[in-house]
């Protein structure tokens, strides 16, 4: 299969890659430019654990092609924190023990720093459906909730 | 001598007996002597037993001492998850 | 020894809440789980998998797939020897087929290619003969004569004979007179029920990546529970010396049990043996489902009889447990718990397992338990209806304590069943109103827990810190736990100490990260190897004073003089005596390694409050309280998690998670869209109500928390659901078709 040659950008560098037509943004991400972050639960979009934006809209990474990243501005979990200050809902995370594996993490944070960007004071139930494409199967969803909400509120705050 | 209480289903290895009496000081000693008396409880005791002392649970530790009047009770090796 | 055993004590740091060692890595997509690593020269393997659900397996024919460009090497069960054990036979034989293909999924054969694509490609050109025989997939068919037999010959010697060839286990427990015990009943519940088998779960892919050189030395990556019990069973399957295989614990995305068996590990190791060179091997969510993990499935009958003021004067279950194309003896433990939480004078439980045409079953938290206690609690609970009784004031009547002779056969040293169930009963939770199409549901659970094999290794450094080196993979915050035991027997602070996860070349046998056993028996080896190096500083101590050794002893992270007749010296810190290490005699490091016994079994106690929609016969859980004794709580938030979490997988198994498998013997539902866990807005918040009776077997009083948490679940939420519906579910899940057929033939 011919390679396409596409340039983008990923939380905020520029970046270019190669990729087969028939290959997802999840699968360039992780074997392509070693953005790991992004975790494959299912490779069918019914898990979150892949989430990334594009162009600010949530999306499962193993549901786009890496061919759509062509100009557009891609946010993965690498580029939550800003350097060595963690975003709000990552320290919340880790304070309210949001986590126990981590392996929805990522797509966690992401999904709930796309929401709080749209609705910046969702209620439990908003925040609940909003997060109900993200599995988690440690946790129960209550301290994910508890930190969502807690950083939710420091960052109105703020 | 020992009282070693066994599960139902090894009962008919053991005369049909639901408790039985063997010289034993330690768990490796009372296993032993099972199965020198009792032939049929091998290949249970090879699959793995656990071993309930006083209501206390050990899975190995043939050393474990057993008193004369303590409550020994057989059970299948536990596992988990 | 007087320091083994619990002693009462204040704690300074043991039942904080710090922030856990690998978080930042785990919020910043750092961490490296099983599939996250990549080797120079690195393969990509595929396993092909039987589309059949039983099939004699005639020839296999992969000589079009080893000419494929890109195919560096295909394994099938020819590649391995057969295994003169019959577990270590079973173990190998389920990563790969050899003569029968026993399940839809069952691995045939497997390559190893340049890129995935090719792995893929080649898959397609492997031709397997089938001859396609008779398969069966329920427990109670497979138990029938004239059943397709799954295997044949592996009947346990327990097993009475004229039975399907399919039964091979048979387990009996309890004591006491039934027929006297049932005479002496008022009323008397007979119920069947069924459970579907579910899965673990976990949202990470089983994935290794496998590297064997040819000098024979071996490395594997990997996502397990168990990194020595991985190398143990690799090193069997493959011949290999345990010494020339290291294998390391990736960070694992969840397991629950599901992660304490090798499914495809040893497979990748023949392939990069095969071919020379390292291969990754990442499973698909649908081979998960297919290949991996699930529970039992189960078909039991309980029976008990309850007096009209609520005592229990005999209980009887019969349990019929299926695990798939091999033995297994589950069933063992679902007929030991079963009845574990009362006081009977009359309890017998019969158990039976049965193959059928489905994949091996694992272990997933408290593994068998939950299902015969859901008929257990069942049943009393609508004995309870029957009688117009309060269902916690009934099971307080009935519980096992102190004295009590338990239904698996010893008595019950001190146990917090009752101090659970009183907390409940006084909850605000139970006393709650309800709405119209809603019910209360009340359980019991039970759950063993062990300790098993541990090593520590803890070193201090020459600034002040320490390194705690332990083998069991961290599943839910226990690096945090240890890190906080560690820092409170050495008194200084949590941060000084950093808790890794070592790999099978750098530290003594452990075993698996499962039984709730981690924070009890690697806590307690912790705390003994801090003792151990306590002593050691005490020693340098009493050299740089010239006193006796004896005379120094350990307070507050120092070393100080023991009584006004040691002499008179300020106290030295564990920073001052390791910066003088190499000076006072070298490196200082203290060590433990026991098998640990005395975890002590643990109960829980559930409220569950459920509103079902008559329209579509959707369940909404409402409120939600988990009750359990953890002995002592040494992180109270992975504690909590720990219930919040079992009782949300609990839930799902309740309400909508099974295998659903079609007449072809095919998985119908092998991914997460048509396999439905819990999602965040089907839930409440779970409340937690911790309660501390200090376990006697451990130094801080510690018991596993990890499985008694999905015990109680199933049965919270059936006798909720069918109080709200005023019919009487015997039947998981109890999915919305399922709810609205019950709902239908009431009327």
């Amino acid at each position: 299969m011919k390679t396409i040659h596409v340039s983008t950008t990923i939380n905020g560098d520029p970046a270019e890659f190669i990729c087969t037509p028939d290959e997802t943004l999840l699968d360039v991400l992780r074997n392509r430019l070693g953005l790991t972050g992004a975790k494959e639960g299912c490779g069918t979009g019914d898990c979150g654990a892949c989430s990334v934006t594009v162009n600010g809209r949530l999306v499962c990474s193993c549901l786009v092609l890496g061919a759509e990243a062509q100009d557009a501005e891609i946010s993965t979990i690498e580029g939550m924190a800003d350097a060595d200050t963690l975003h709000p809902l990552q320290r919340a995370f880790i304070e309210h023990a949001a986590l126990q594996c981590g392996i929805c993490t990522p797509g966690i944070l992401v999904a709930a720093k796309a929401l709080l960007e749209k609705n910046p004071d969702p209620s439990d139930e908003e925040l609940r459906y909003w997060l109900a494409g993200n599995l988690c199967r440690c946790t129960g969803y209550d301290k994910i909730i508890r930190a969502v909400q807690a950083a939710a509120a420091e960052m109105r705050g703020a | 001598m020992v009282k070693v209480l066994l599960w139902g289903t090894l009962r008919s290895a053991a005369d049909g007996q639901a408790e039985v009496e063997v010289a034993a000081r330690t768990f490796k000693e009372l296993l032993d002597e099972l199965v020198a008396r009792y032939p049929g409880l091998e290949p249970q005791i090879r699959r793995g037993v656990s071993l309930a002392l006083d209501g206390k649970i050990y899975r190995e530790a043939w050393f474990t001492e057993i008193g004369p009047d303590s409550e020994v009770v057989l059970m299948p090796y536990m596992t988990g998850g | 020894m007087a320091l083994d055993s619990y002693q009462k004590r204040t704690f300074k740091q043991v039942g904080t809440r710090p922030n856990r060692p690998d978080g930042v890595d785990k919020v910043t997509g750092r961490a490296m789980y099983g599939a996250d690593a990549t080797a120079p020269g690195m393969l990509h393997a595929k396993v092909l998998r039987s589309p059949h659900a039983h099939a004699r397996i005639v020839s296999i024919d992969t000589a079009a797939a080893e000419a494929l460009p890109g195919v560096k090497a295909v394994v099938t069960a020819a590649d391995f020897g057969v295994p003169e054990d019959a577990f270590l036979r079973d173990v190998q034989d389920h990563c790969m087929a050899r003569e029968k293909a026993l399940y839809d999924g069952h691995a045939v054969a497997a390559v190893a290619a340049t890129t995935l694509a090719a792995a893929k490609a080649a898959l397609k050109l492997i031709k397997v003969q089938y001859e396609v025989l008779p398969h069966v997939t329920d427990a109670d068919e497979a138990m029938k004569p004239g059943a397709p037999v799954v295997q044949a010959g592996r009947a346990y010697e327990n097993v009475p004979a004229g039975m399907s060839e399919n039964v091979t286990h048979h387990c009996e427990f309890g004591h006491g007179d039934l027929d006297a015990g049932f005479a002496k009943a008022d009323h008397i519940i007979e119920r069947h029920f069924k459970t579907a088998a579910t899965h673990q779960g976990y949202i990470e892919p089983n994935a290794c990546l496998a590297s064997v050189t040819s000098d024979g030395k071996a490395e594997l990556w990997v996502c397990t529970q168990g990194q020595f019990f991985y190398r143990t069973l690799c090193a069997a399957i493959l011949g290999m010396e345990a010494s020339q295989l290291r294998v390391t614990a990736s960070e694992i995305g969840g397991g629950f049990g599901g992660k304490t068996m090798v499914y495809m590990e040893p497979v990748a190791l023949a392939l990069s043996r095969k071919a020379g060179r390292p291969v990754k091997l990442v499973l698909t969510r649908d081979e998960v489902f297919r290949a991996t993990g699930p529970t039992v499935s189960s078909s039991m009958d309980v029976k008990i009889g309850m007096t009209k003021d609520g005592r229990i004067t005999a209980g009887q279950a019969v349990l019929r447990y299926s695990g798939g194309a091999f033995p297994n003896t589950t069933v063992d433990m679902g007929a030991q718990a079963a009845f574990a939480a009362y006081d009977l004078d009359a309890v017998r439980t019969f158990g039976w397992n049965v193959m059928t045409n489905r994949p091996k079953e694992s272990a997933y938290r408290a593994p068998g338990a939950p299902l015969s206690i859901y008929g257990v609690e069942s049943v009393v609970d609508e004995l309870c209806q029957h009688f117009g009784l309060d269902p916690l004031k009934v099971r307080l009547l009935n519980a096992a304590t102190e004295g009590t002779k338990s239904s698996y056969g010893p008595t019950f040293p001190a146990i917090g069943l009752k101090a659970t169930l009183e907390a409940a009963l006084a909850h605000p939770h139970y006393s709650a109103p309800l709405g119209t199409n809603q019910g209360r549901g009340v359980s019991c659970g039970f759950w063993f827990n062990f300790g098993g094999n541990t090593c520590v290794s803890l070193s201090v450094n020459t600034d002040g810190t320490v390194g705690v080196t332990e083998g069991n993979p961290d599943i839910g915050g226990s690096r945090a736990s240890i890190s906080l035991m560690a820092a409170e027997e050495l008194g200084i602070p949590y941060e000084k100490i950093r808790t890794i996860v070592a790999d099978t070349s750098s530290l003594g046998y452990n075993d698996v990260t499962d039984g709730s056993r981690v924070t009890f028996a690697v806590g307690l080896a912790t705390i003994k190897a801090a003792r151990d190096a306590i002593r050691k500083m005490c020693s340098r101590a009493a050299k740089i004073w010239g006193i006796d050794e004896e005379a120094v002893e350990w307070v507050d992270g120092a070393a100080v003089p023991a009584g006004p007749n040691a002499g008179k010296f300020p106290p030295m810190t564990l920073a001052e005596i390791a910066a003088v290490s190499a000076e006072t005699g070298g490196p200082i490091s203290g060590h433990y390694e026991v098998n640990a016994d005395g975890a002590g079994v643990s109960f829980g106690v559930h409220l569950c409050d459920i509103e079902v929609d008559p329209e579509t016969g959707a369940s909404k859980v409402l409120r939600y309280t988990v009750f359990q004794d953890a002995g002592k709580a040494v992180h109270p938030s992975y504690v909590e998690g720990q219930m919040q979490g079992g009782a949300v997988q609990g839930i799902g198994w309740a309400l909508n998670e099974e295998y659903i498998y079609g007449a072809d013997g095919k998985l119908q539902n092998p991914g997460f869209l048509d396999y439905r866990i819990p999602v965040s807005s089907d839930l409440p918040m779970i409340d937690t109500v911790i309660l501390e009776i200090p376990n006697p077997g451990h130094p801080y009083g510690v018991r596993g928390v990890g499985e008694t948490g999905i015990v109680p679940p199933l049965a919270a939420t059936a006798n909720a659901v069918s109080r709200a519906v005023g019919v009487r579910m015997t039947e998981l899940p109890m999915s919305p078709p399922k709810l609205l057929k019950a709902l239908e033939a009431k009327g």
